[in-house]
């Protein structure tokens, strides 16, 4: 490729972009290229390197080689103000907000309108944000206070603020992983928007029907390196997978996969907290994965808190291995043989500044003494253990897991739990924002938990991912355990019936 | 490119360069490099520096002297070291210096030297109690708090002493044991200089190498993560504020000892000096990162620049603003190191 020539008609191309850290070759010489008014999809596994590239463009990044064009013309992205000068827009997973002030001074923050005695033009402002409020058809006001609006509605804060920057380039890093049904609609209407004012767009995501959806190309990275560009129209999921993970995935349940579940090891019986959720019973047996499936705020993050002894229930019984329990904090439940992996791995699961071995040793510490220091040799060996078991990939024990990609971290945190041999194991979003390849062996470990007689939990906002895992699944509406389904005689349809509040109630 | 190779794709990485063994620091930028050698380069040239400057300054005299007059200073660092490491902050080690030499030098020669020690010792370990219930159990900000403290504990030991300055008698000082802490040697080695490497040993031991030690910087890394793996975190925050007291206690023994007797605020201003040490040093005040080795080193820094300073004939004020200098130079440094670059690229 020319310097220039081939160009024509691109907002963006990279060209043989390296960036390297310490024992890492993140990205290895990654092309990409795209068009104005284009949905170019990029995708690839956890630690396949996207986040990089893209923080590479975001100026947050500078690349040890290779070049960057904008428009066809050579640039450097020293900084992000400098990528936001050449009108490229990151709207990340973590937003960056300032929760305490107003919509509409985020929005035009450090550009506010003035009056002409440099006091903010409030009337000004009002009705620019309102404007651009409007066409993006969300309910807050310009006024509103950003810590009183749900994760997805901030999201529409951040892309408001793109809206208002001349951008050339807008980037969604996962952008759909907090967002409900309705909030994903106007989200592609946006992009929509965008496409047609000739804005090119770069659609970081796991999803693959969301790609398919919406994008018009798909660029893959594997291990840093880049594996070619696909037509959306002209591709299907499973050659996209096998580009991402170079193999095929099978996304259905092991045939013959009958869990024959033993005793009960977890009895909940009229178990309420507050306004949080009420009234909630299930039994779970040993060899058994109940799932708990629902929307965000029906309350089973709070329901497995509470058996975790993070919350106090208001009502009902615990009993666990036939003994009756009150749990009032995570000690006592790890010593009932109860682990949960909790819903967000990096502010409940990981210590991030800590290296692997300690992370996964940390709940069971006391026991790993030899004398009254920690033994280090029967640490690495429980590292080692679960790291062969779970397919962790980390250059070695000392390496810090904030180093790690999603999906590795992740199997950090199911390792910790796992080495705690628990009797009922709790897993909440086990696969949120990791890569189809670890989501399967994710999937796969489940099951194979259960096989060997372990009592498993999975909460999920996934469909797929509960009728993939479970054997029972437990639909939840607005705090209410609605129904309890059999695996094997529910449709999509009961499940989301169940879970808006339509239909069915208890069986 | 637009159709994706697959399999093939493989053996073009063949080509590039070898990313094998990620061996340690191959890539890191020179910041990174400088800031982790950082404190230790910094002590190096140090005494190099004055050593140049003054050949009295690398004597074992003076050494020893850098030492003994660290050692106060030292013994506090290291319990305040703890409180940082699981992400609070304890200011209010100055003012309970003062209450503990003046306690204890003012019990001396009422109750005897033991059990004025030992009272002294309940008496600190009762406020460290104090600081560790309102941080750690009702889990208020340790600024705060600790702040309070720092000035609650001072009018507490003017009402004690009732403003007046105390001291051992003139006649039991040159025969009361209790004068070996401050002005005993072993084997030529004063021994406030021996009090602080044991203690120094002893607490570093438990902090880097016992799962106690292991829950303090898993509480100061990430509190909320602690809590799911089970790790009580208010009774963890709860003793790094009695060890910090202990501490305490024991540098109030020392300082008693050696002067044999005490203003009523004797302390003040101790705390910005121990947190220099600790900072300096290099443990992180967000909690999670540091070590007590690297405030022993810290603490030391701050002893031999105040030594060379003295010793090139400046005066001991000066101090004060080159250990300004040198904490912003080393925070710097920290921060530079780790985004790998000098300057924020975020304006």
């Amino acid at each position: 490729m020319s310097d220039h020539g081939d160009d024509t008609g691109s907002v963006l191309r990279l060209e043989k972009i390296v960036k390297t850290f310490p024992g890492v070759r993140a990205l290895d010489g990654v092309d990409f290229e795209l068009r104005p008014g284009e949905v170019h999809a990029l995708m690839g596994e956890n630690g396949a390197g996207k986040s990089t590239l893209m923080k590479v463009l975001a100026g947050m990044y500078q690349p040890d080689g290779g070049r960057i064009f904008i428009d066809g013309l050579r640039c450097t992205l020293p900084t992000p103000i400098a990528a936001k000068e050449m009108g490229v827009i990151l709207i990340h997973q973590e937003l960056s907000l300032a929760e305490e002030m107003t919509v509409a001074e985020n929005i035009f923050l450090g550009e506010l309108p003035r009056s002409r005695f440099g006091f903010v033009d409030w009337g000004v402002l009002d009705k620019r944000v309102g404007d651009i409020l409007k066409m993006l058809n969300v309910d807050f006001g310009p006024r509103t206070k950003v810590n009183r609006l749900s994760i997805a509605k901030k999201q529409m804060v951040e892309i408001a603020r793109a809206l208002t920057h001349d951008a050339k380039v807008v980037v969604f890093d996962e952008p759909t992983a907090s967002l409900t049904d309705a909030e994903k609609v106007v989200l592609f209407d946006i992009i929509g928007d965008l496409q047609a004012r000739g804005v090119g767009i770069v659609y970081i995501s796991h999803r693959m029907e969301e790609i398919f959806k919406i994008s018009d190309r798909i660029s893959i990275l594997r291990d840093g390196s880049y594996r070619g560009t696909l037509i959306t129209a002209e591709t299907d999921e499973d050659a996209v997978t096998r580009a991402m993970i170079g193999r095929s995935l099978d996304l259905s349940r092991d045939a013959g996969d009958v869990a024959r579940p033993g005793d009960v090891k977890l009895a909940v019986e009229g178990l309420s907290c507050g306004s949080l959720y009420q009234d909630v019973s299930f039994k779970l047996r040993a060899g058994e994965v109940l799932g708990f499936y629902g929307l965000v705020g029906a309350g089973r993050t709070e329901i497995a808190e509470t058996l975790f002894g993070l919350r106090r229930p208001s009502a009902g019984t615990v009993t666990l291995n036939g003994e009756a329990v009150q749990i009032t904090s995570p000690a006592e439940a790890i010593a009932h043989g109860l682990s949960l992996v909790p819903e967000s791995r990096k502010e409940q699961g990981l210590v991030l500044g800590m290296n692997c071995r300690d992370n996964i040793t940390l709940p069971q510490i006391d026991n790993l003494t030899s004398g009254p220091f920690v033994s280090g040799p029967q640490e690495v060996a429980i590292y080692e253990k679960y790291r062969e078991r779970l397919e962790i990939k980390a250059p070695s024990w000392r390496a810090m897991v904030k180093n790690l990609s999603g999906g590795n971290q992740q199997k950090i945190v199911i390792g910790k739990w796992l080495s705690m041999k628990p009797d009922v194991l709790i897993v909440d979003e086990p696969t949120r924002g990791i890569d189809v390849g670890s989501k399967a062996e994710i999937h796969n470990l489940i099951r194979e938990l259960a096989a060997q007689g372990l009592a498993v939990i999975v909460i999920s906002s996934e469909m797929p991912e509960v009728l993939r895992v479970s054997d029972r699944i437990a639909a939840m509406h607005q705090g209410r355990l609605v129904t309890i389904f059999e695996r094997d005689a529910v449709t999509e349809d009961d499940l989301i019936q169940a879970i808006s509040g339509i239909g069915v109630h208890a069986a | 490119m637009s159709k994706v190779e697959t399999e093939t794709a493989a053996s073009a990485k063949g080509h590039a360069p070898d990313e094998s063994a990620p061996g340690p620091d191959t890539s890191r930028s020179w910041v990174q490099i400088i800031s982790a050698q950082g404190i230790l380069i910094a002590f190096a040239v140090f005494l190099l520096g004055f050593g140049l400057f003054s050949d009295r300054f690398l004597s074992f005299e003076n050494m020893e002297s850098v030492l003994r007059s660290s050692s106060i200073i030292g013994v506090m660092a290291l319990g305040v070291t703890v409180v940082v490491l699981s992400g609070n902050l304890d200011l209010s080690v100055g003012s309970m210096l003062s209450f503990g030499t003046v306690m204890v030098v003012d019990l001396h020669d009422k109750i005897g030297a033991a059990p004025a020690m030992g009272v002294m010792m309940v008496a600190v370990l009762a406020l460290g109690c104090i600081n560790g219930f309102l941080v750690g159990i009702l889990k208020l900000n340790s600024l705060i708090v600790t702040l309070g403290m720092l000035s609650a504990i001072q009018g507490l030991t003017l009402i004690y002493s009732g403003g007046q300055n105390v001291d051992i008698a003139p006649s039991t000082q040159s025969t009361t044991w209790f004068r070996v802490f401050g002005r005993g040697d072993i084997a030529g080695l004063d021994m406030p200089i021996i009090i602080f490497a044991v203690l120094a040993i002893l607490l570093h031991c438990a902090i880097a190498f016992t799962a106690y030690g292991r829950r303090v910087y898993a509480v100061g890394g990430n509190p909320t993560a602690a809590v799911f793996s089970g790790i009580r975190r208010g009774r963890v925050v709860f003793s790094t504020y009695v060890i910090s007291a202990a501490c305490v206690g024991f540098a109030s023994i020392i300082l008693g000892s050696r002067v044999m007797g005490s203003q009523n605020n004797v302390g003040q201003g101790y705390e910005l000096l121990v947190l220099a040490g600790v900072i300096l040093g290099g443990t992180s005040l967000l909690g999670g990162s540091g070590s007590i080795f690297k405030t022993v080193v810290g603490v030391l820094i701050l002893g031999f620049i105040q030594n060379g300073l003295l010793l090139m004939g400046y005066p001991y004020y000066a101090q004060w603003i080159v250990t300004w200098i040198v904490i912003i130079l080393a925070v710097w440094l920290d921060i530079a190191g780790k985004r790998g670059r000098l300057f924020s690229p975020i304006a």
